[in-house]
């Protein structure tokens, strides 16, 4: 909270001293960054691999800030409320930008009115997987098995409110299955266990699973992309293996507090395209399984509308999931 | 044979070319300075030197990544022995005895042997983690949640034997360590507990900030409320190095703790964190005097110190073959890894061998660095205890304030650990042990968290905790770890109880 005061107070001072012209020499100090996960996790990853270019094109560093905390609504709410000037921008994500209204009613921001969208970053597929010896040869075949087990089947999911919880709420909801849901604390262990095989399937971003299909541990029965991944070119996407209404992405995107000046948005938005335009960049989101935006979706208008669609696709999915976080 | 001599000399290659060694010297040496600070452990120090290492090659970046995490380790024990602040859960046990060493001036003692012991577990760790850190895999596979929840309660039984005085009292703070760690988010349902309503609460309370409290902040009280003792320890500093005589009695606890240690590193959720109460509770049981442990004891230093180390390194081992990390500062091995484009798994070893047993070589020579740049140092740690209190302690809580926000970057956090600090002196004035809390509150975490994924996947049958072999025997051996702590007492009537 104080810091957010002091943000406040420097701001302020920064606003008498420079008014609008401010924006035209932006920037002119370290730009924070907050990522709301804790460093090393999948958005912690992307904002540094981006943000590290974007510090090139600006001339000035993004410093990362993670403020973990609550699903990462904690350090969405502190961007939310940080002065709208520029130097406090944020890594939002589909947990915090598209879920979090279902799960947390006590919400102190909204995803679609108290942002200024920048731009989206990266998403990372998610993948359906289960353990290796689970009888089913397919994704349908898996489905039907599912569906017929209900809650003799165990699926695990990192915690309520991760990414493998909402994008496996929505898989079970769309097929109709009520499995056993086991909670861990975070990806390693579910893998753990699911390796070890004590639990069924799951759903998750590629990044964690990927050198675990390659080295056939677990297997994967559907992408949920459009097209397949370079990096597991045999696993089919939900479209081929009969789920085509399952698409979905943990997508990560760029946001600066509502009221920030449009000359800074769209410098920033500049910045965040030429480093998804740079080969280096470029490569290591790739490596990392990530789909980059193309063409419009490049814009801050786009983000400004995909993230309305997402609050309102992800809100009767969760209920229906029957969860909300207090 | 020859293939693995083959691979060590690979990695010894790629570890000691000019650049690897220098970026491994300069990662320990880090590492160590800033996790001296009290509060700062090896995740906010890794977190924040994490940049540095953008402009090296991934090779280079993960032996320097590594070295901070040790030199960090270290520099965590260093703040146990010489201001009785745990920097995390493993160097709890570390203040018991080494601070006391330190109050009666041997604090160099206890930190030439913490490093000579750290370094010994530290070169058979990388032994053990490079001729068998495949098959080892396997053993992280065993423990499920119901054998890992019997493994958590046999570290509660010792938890018992931990304790100083009377077991009551220890069982008492214990629960109290339990209750606290149910604070939070609930795992399955996702509502609050216990939280009153307040957001700083939500992911319950911090390691860091309930250790910082109830030691550090709470040590500052008690030292402010009888300034006398505290300058009777600045008078006294003694032998900067152990001597023979503490050789005698430090090597088999350094080995008996390396076992130990390096055993529980490679169980998944952390199991690193009970190889030093382990190993405090086979010495102190083993003693022939147990009556000295909590007293400085040279070998509750040199077994915990050494079970630490061991762990710490075989922590790498789920990591580096199946890409899984153990626990929260290797999750953060993964991201920093992953950033440098190489995304753990089990192919690292096949695919990247230079990078596997460079880094591999690398640990071991992160330990020898470890011991070149702290023997030096101790004199100037001890040295430290001379500065007047009157300025020191202004020191260690603002840096202790630093360290506690940098965790999480929340103010909250701070407020939390002063409530804690107050706790604390609370507890010292009624005589309860801070120690046997912090191990409750660690175990209490993981011990709900698998006791009910056990359950979930049992659909509530508890059968489940005896019909798995290795459950069964952990659940055994827990049951006669308290019986022997107990039954003495019960002998010998509550009077000796109480002084035991």
């Amino acid at each position: 909270m104080k810091r957010t005061f002091a943000a406040f107070a420097l701001a302020a001072a920064t606003v008498v001293a420079a008014s609008s012209a401010s924006a035209q020499n932006y920037p002119t100090r370290p730009i924070t960054m907050v990522v709301p996960f804790a460093a090393g996790g999948p958005t912690d990853v992307i904002a540094r691999i981006v943000g590290e270019h974007m510090s090139k094109t600006l001339g000035q560093q993004i410093v990362i800030e993670n403020v973990a905390g609550a699903g990462g609504t904690t350090g969405t709410t502190r961007a939310a409320h940080a002065a709208p000037d520029g130097y406090t921008i944020m890594m939002g994500h589909m947990g915090t930008h598209g879920a979090a209204p279902a799960l947390y009613p006590k919400l102190r921001y909204d995803p679609a009115k108290d942002f200024a969208p920048i731009g989206m970053a990266a998403g990372t597929p998610i993948l359906i997987v289960a353990r290796k010896d689970y009888p089913a040869k397919n994704l349908q075949e898996f489905v039907a098995r599912l569906k017929t087990e209900q809650d003799k089947a165990n699926e695990a999911h990192a915690g309520v409110g991760s990414v493998s919880f909402t994008t496996c709420t929505m898989f079970n909801v769309m097929n109709g299955i009520k499995p056993t849901r086991v909670p861990y604390t975070g990806t390693g262990p579910v893998i753990n266990d699911m390796i070890g095989g004590k639990v069924d399937y799951a759903c998750d971003q590629i990044v964690n699973l990927v050198t675990q299909i390659q080295g056939g541990n677990i297997k994967a029965y559907a992408i949920a992309t459009p097209e397949r991944s370079p990096a597991l070119p045999d696993v089919p996407t939900t479209k081929e293996a009969g789920l085509p209404n399952y698409q979905v992405s943990a997508w990560n995107a760029v946001f600066a507090p509502k009221g920030t000046p449009q000359a800074i948005v769209d410098k920033l938005n500049d910045a965040l395209v030429k480093a998804l335009d740079d080969a280096g960049t470029k490569k290591r989101l790739l490596d990392l399984g990530g789909v980059l935006p193309t063409g419009e979706e490049r814009t801050s208008a786009w983000l400004g509308q995909y993230v309305q669609q997402e609050v309102a696709r992800w809100t009767p999915i969760l209920k229906a999931g029957g969860i909300t976080a207090e | 044979m020859d293939s693995f001599l083959g691979n060590l000399e690979l990695g010894f290659t790629v570890a000691l070319s000019l650049q690897n060694v220098a970026l491994c010297f300069a990662g320990c040496l880090i590492g160590t300075l800033v996790g001296i600070l009290p509060g700062v452990g090896p995740i906010a120090t890794i977190a924040i030197l994490l940049p540095l290492t953008f402009q090296v090659d991934p090779t280079g970046a993960l032996i320097m990544l590594a070295g901070i995490y040790y030199g960090a380790q270290y520099g965590g024990s260093t703040t146990a022995i010489l201001v009785n602040i745990p920097g995390e859960a493993t160097s709890v046990v570390t203040t018991l005895d080494g601070h006391q060493m330190a109050r009666q001036g041997r604090a160099g003692i206890a930190l030439g042997i913490a490093a000579i012991g750290s370094f010994f577990a530290g070169t058979v760790a990388t032994l053990v983690i490079a001729a068998l850190g495949a098959p080892l895999t396997k053993l992280a596979l065993i423990f499920g949640p119901a054998e890992y929840f019997s493994l958590m309660v046999l570290g509660l039984a010792f938890a018992v034997v931990l304790a100083r005085g009377s077991i009551l009292k220890a069982g008492a703070v214990i629960f109290v360590g339990l209750l606290l760690s149910t604070v939070g988010t609930d795992l399955q349902t996702g509502d609050e507990r216990l939280t009153l309503g307040l957001i700083d609460l939500m992911d319950g309370i911090d390691f860091a900030v309930l250790a910082m409290g109830l030691f550090g902040f709470a040590e500052i009280l008690r030292n402010l409320d009888n300034p006398e003792t505290r300058d009777v320890v600045q008078a006294k500093i003694g032998r900067l190095l152990p001597g023979k005589e503490e050789f005698k009695q430090s090597y088999k606890p350094v080995l008996r703790g390396t076992i130990l240690g390096g055993i529980l590193g490679i169980l998944p959720g952390n199991g690193a964190v009970l190889g030093p109460f382990a190993s405090y509770t086979l010495e102190k049981k083993l003693a022939k005097d147990p009556s000295r442990f909590g007293k400085g004891a040279i070998e509750g230093v040199a077994g915990p110190e050494s079970a630490n180390n061991a762990g710490a390194q075989t922590a790498f081992i789920p990591l580096l073959t199946l890409g899984i990390p153990p626990n929260a500062v290797m999750a953060l091995m993964v991201g920093a890894m992953t950033i440098h484009g190489i995304i753990p798994g089990p192919q690292v070893m096949t695919k990247t061998p230079d990078l596997f047993w460079g880094m591999i070589a690398s640990m071991w020579l992160g330990n020898l660095m470890l011991l070149i740049i702290n023997l030096p140092l101790i004199g100037v740690w001890v040295r430290l205890l001379k500065v007047p209190y009157r300025l020191m302690f202004p020191a260690i809580l603002l840096f202790c304030c630093i360290g506690i926000y940098s965790i999480n970057n929340h103010a909250g956090d701070v407020l939390l650990t002063a409530f804690f600090g107050f706790a604390g002196y609370a507890f010292y004035k009624f005589g309860f042990e801070p120690a046997p809390l912090l191990l409750g509150f660690v175990l209490g975490k993981l011990m709900e968290e698998k006791l009910r994924q056990a359950l979930i996947l049992s659909r509530g049958d508890f059968a489940t905790f005896v019909t798995s072999p290795v459950s069964a025997g952990l659940l055994l051996v827990a049951f006669v770890v308290i019986v022997i702590a107990v039954l003495p007492s019960v002998r010998r009537g509550r009077e000796e109880a109480f002084q035991e």
